[in-house]
């Protein structure tokens, strides 16, 4: 199939259904005792043939986890998640590292080719027109507890990029993982984060090497597919000197009646001048219409731009999960550095997001513009909350904060929490939120010319989102402009 | 859904020393005979102990630490009767109606409370326990029904220890045309804690406005912990204006609670320059329709001053517009915090909330916490905020520098630009040439 009918097909695919991610695998799995303890840390380390020292890493913090206490300060309301009711781990039997695509189990590569993930070769993501046959994406699928395949690793490696998973890099790369693991996120920095240190089974690892620019989009697939099981991945980037990357990534999972735990970390390192944008498009389970089921989306984002002029620029587009609670944060140590932040969140029927950045300005001159625009629908609640801080050498520190919020029907919330904290008098902090429903006569236009009035809130929500979703690569725009106008569905009339 | 500005205390609060010296103080008050105000004081002395001093781990309280307070040694304050007093701040051509407080306690002999319209009930809370006790407890009784759930430490505190403060209630149709004063003056060298309270009530379609003066001088550490219940009836308006000049030593801690109902008009302005540490939380319940509420404020802060303004706008009903404008100017090592909360409820269709809030930051030490904050339940709304913190404007100094303007002058000029946009917000036009008048002394003393 060309490209583009490819496209055709998968947006059509898209438009069809409410969630046409919801089906199951029957796959053969191999898993971990339920529940959570030290043997099931020791078990997934042995599981991995990890070193001692990222063994006694994990002990380390599932020890401190057991101090911790849960957060309660985000405006989230979810029963008491109870640890030990879920498998830590489970992997497809058939992969324990296959060598290449040929030896992945067909039923996975079935299930890929069904969510519209290319994991053959050739393949390309559906969106990009006139492509032609140079590849634009590599990808990292990980099926609940591990990475079954990575694509393009060849032509990767002649660069000298290492893009990989982390229990790859663990074994290949112990050097790197070791000097940059948790040296953004420590084991110790929050209650789910702490809680991924002990259990992450696979993620993503890159590294990009000095002054290369990466020739193709990276990204990470993930999908839970086992019931009852928690994913904890563990995503980490390094960003040499001079390089570049743009990563995106992408989730789903089947629809079940239960709420799923999923609790990532994402790790990003921005050294002397390299620059990484990091694209997200989260659309796990959100749930049925009542509430039931869905993931809990408890992620740990955060980016060092330890480098002078590094930048990263986070994009999300949270359409999906029961719940989500998620800040991709930037650290912008280094003199110059940039962090950006772009977020669409839409939360329809019964979810409910708490999401939004932290920019913390160390360095000189540096610069932080976040663009967030929240969407209520049904009786869901979304809230922004942010953090802009300013530290006493972050001289002309800038910073640029917009958030809007669009609330659809009656019995939604939209809320706004950003704290604003300035130590620097020549810092200049500038933050701006509006909240509104969608204008009547934006609609009254669109359905005087015939669109249904569906279809006019899908247009008017894709360009009240439009600076965010204008940051998105190509192959996942289409896509997101499409997630949008789903997610709303049953929203109106 | 929460509507608390404080909604939780962790009852191991710290300030074990302040509150044993509290617990220490309070059987020292003269006793009231009347049941209720007795009640109210004893139940107020336990939910504080219960709940002791916020600590900054509490989210309502997380810029503003009240550790200072803990360190005090607080020593009895002295007869008002004895403390002489030479002026007594007014911000008016030709005062009026006044009420005096020397360290929280009433001095009948510079208070002027003749001539007012029949009806206006204006007093000293120690004066109404002596004479009308059971008038006073059916005003408060009434008053705090329409704060359902508005516990907080610091007006338990308040209760606790009442014993006197401010009654104005003004009947239904009353319009008073000269602004009300009630000036609240420190002894000087005396680090003592006092506890006034104001009670305020303006009935359907009646008018008036109250300018609240709050003084001391620096050298003393002691605690102004001022509690307000207000209501504005259907259709009237309240003008209600505060400054705070105190010592520089001091700790200054006002809560009020706000309520308006249909049709009604709050227009309010602090404007914060004095104290160590100073929290003005403000609580306004929009409780009925077509209410226009105006809550802003201004500060002006240097050394080692904190400055908290803390405003929560309760959106209850349909129809309403609230406006509000802070804006700050800090200097030396002084930190300034904002937190404005706008709640607009399920029921409160066509709310037109407004917030602004900026901060100039004029020295290398200064440090600004910012926290605008909106929590929205019904759809058919606009509401917007704004924050900024910077320096002020290289462009706008050097447009002055080439006109020749000399550097000191541009920036008091630059500085008083920037406070008006907030002082504009200020309607009554006496008053805010006096508080403008005063801002422009702080520069004056702050510059020099």
């Amino acid at each position: 199939m060309a490209a583009t009918e490819q496209t055709i097909e998968q947006v059509r695919n898209l438009a069809e259904a409410k969630y046409k991610y919801g089906f199951f695998t029957d796959i053969e799995a191999e898993t971990a005792p339920k529940g959570l303890s030290e043997e099931i840390v020791r078990f997934i380390s042995a599981k991995k043939g990890e070193p001692e020292w990222l063994l006694e890493w994990r002990l380390k913090a599932y020890r401190h986890w057991l101090t911790m206490e849960e957060p309660d300060w985000a405006k989230l309301h979810y029963p008491p998640i109870d640890y030990q009711d879920s498998y830590y781990y489970s992997a497809p039997k058939t992969t324990p590292g296959p060598k290449s695509l040929d030896e992945v189990d067909p039923e996975l590569l079935k299930t890929y080719e069904k969510l519209g993930i290319p994991l053959k070769e050739q393949a390309i993501l559906a969106g990009v027109e006139g492509a032609g046959d140079s590849p634009s994406i590599a990808v990292d699928a990980v099926f609940d507890s591990v990475s079954v395949a990575t694509t393009f690793k060849k032509k990767l490696e002649e660069k000298g990029i290492i893009f990989c998973s982390i229990s790859e890099a663990v074994q290949n790369h112990p050097e790197l993982v070791r000097q940059y693991l948790g040296s953004v996120v420590p084991y110790s920095d929050n209650y789910f984060a702490t809680l991924n240190c002990a259990v992450f089974t696979d993620g993503s690892f890159v590294y990009i090497p000095k002054g290369v620019r990466s020739p193709m989009e990276l990204s990470t697939y993930f999908r839970i597919n086992a019931k009852n099981t928690g994913q904890f991945e563990r995503t980490l980037i390094i960003a040499d000197e001079g390089s570049y990357v743009s990563y995106l990534e992408g989730c789903t999972a089947p629809q079940r009646d239960e709420n799923q735990l999923h609790a990532a970390v994402v790790e990003l390192v921005a050294l002397d001048d390299a620059t990484i944008k990091y694209s997200t498009v989260q659309n796990w389970y959100p749930g049925d219409e009542n509430g039931k089921g869905g993931i809990y989306n408890f992620v740990t984002k955060r980016a060092a731009c330890r480098g002078r002029n590094s930048k990263v620029s986070w994009t999300q587009v949270e359409t999906g999960s029961a719940i989500t609670w998620k800040y991709p944060s930037c650290i912008l140590q280094g003199d110059n550095s940039v962090g950006e932040f772009y977020s669409v969140a839409i939360t329809n029927n019964m979810q409910q997001a708490d999401t939004g950045t932290k920019m913390i300005h160390i360095g000189k001159n540096t610069r932080s513009t976040i663009i967030s625009k929240g969407i209520s629908a049904g009786k869901a609640q979304n809230t922004y909350r942010g953090l802009v801080r300013i530290l006493p050498k972050a001289q002309n520190a800038r910073n640029f904060t917009q958030c809007d919020s669009l609330l659809i029907g009656d019995k939604c919330g939209a809320h706004t929490v950003p704290y604003i904290e300035s130590k620097n008098r020549t810092a200049r902090v500038e933050h701006e939120a509006t909240t509104a429903k969608i204008s009547e006569d934006q609609l009254f236009y669109c359905r005087q010319r015939g669109l249904s009035e569906e279809d006019a809130v899908g247009l008017i929500v894709n360009g009240f989102c439009k600076e965010v979703l204008k940051e998105l690569p190509m192959e996942f725009a289409v896509e997101a402009q499409k997630l949008v106008a789903i997610s709303l569905e049953g929203s109106v009339g | 859904m929460s509507g608390e500005l404080t909604p939780t205390h962790s009852p191991q609060g710290t300030g074990a020393s302040f509150i044993e010296q509290v617990k220490q103080a309070q059987p020292a008050l003269a006793p009231v005979a009347h049941p209720w105000l007795a009640c109210f004081r004893a139940e107020g002395m336990e939910r504080f102990a219960k709940a002791g001093l916020p600590t900054t781990r509490n989210e309502a309280w997380k810029f503003t630490s009240l550790r200072g307070l803990d360190k005090l040694t607080l020593s009895p304050a002295p007869d008002a009767k004895s403390v002489p007093v030479d002026a007594i701040p007014t911000a008016l051509e030709a005062p009026g109606p006044r009420l005096v407080f020397i360290g929280g306690q009433f001095r009948a002999d510079l208070s002027r409370t003749q001539g007012l319209p029949d009806g206006v009930l204006l007093d000293a809370l120690s004066a109404q326990m002596a004479t009308d006790p059971q008038g006073l407890a059916d005003r408060m009784e009434g008053l705090l029904a329409r704060f359902p759930g508005a516990d907080h430490p610091m007006r338990s505190l308040n209760a606790a220890f009442l014993a006197d403060g401010a009654l104005l209630h003004v009947p239904a149709g009353v319009k008073l045309a000269q602004p009300v004063e009630l000036v609240f003056l420190a002894p000087p060298g005396v680090a003592a804690a006092w506890h006034p309270r104001l009670l305020v009530l303006v009935e359907d379609g009646a008018e008036a406005t109250i300018v609240e003066h709050h003084a001391g001088q620096p050298g003393a550490a002691y605690l102004s912990n001022i509690a307000a219940d207000v209501a504005v009836g259907t259709g009237a308006r309240l003008h209600h204006y505060k400054i705070q000049r105190e010592g520089t030593d001091a700790f200054h801690i006002a809560t009020l609670n706000t309520h308006l109902a249909d049709a009604s008009t709050y227009d309010t302005f602090v404007l914060n320059l004095g104290a160590r540490l100073a929290r003005h939380e403000a609580r306004q319940v929009l409780g009925g329709e077509k209410i226009e509420a105006r809550v802003s404020g201004a500060y002006a802060i240097g050394g080692d001053q904190v400055s908290d303004i803390t405003t929560l706008i309760d959106h209850a009903k349909p129809n309403c517009t609230s406006r509000e404008v802070v804006k700050g100017v800090i200097d030396g090592k002084a930190r300034g915090v904002f937190q404005g909360k706008i709640i607009v409820r399920p029921d409160a269709q066509k709310t037109d909330g407004y917030q602004l809030n900026r901060a100039l930051l004029l020295s290398e030490t200064s440090e600004i916490n910012s926290k605008p904050e909106l929590e929205i339940y019904a759809d058919d709304v606009k509401c917007s905020h704004g924050a900024t913190a910077g320096e002020l404007d290289e462009d706008q100094m050097f447009y002055l520098r080439a006109r020749g303007v000399p550097r000191d002058v541009a920036r008091v000029m630059l500085i008083g630009a920037f406070l008006d946009e907030a002082m504009d917000e200020i309607i009554d036009e006496q008053v805010r040439a006096y508080f403008r008048a005063a801002a422009a002394a702080w520069m004056g003393t702050e510059r020099a």
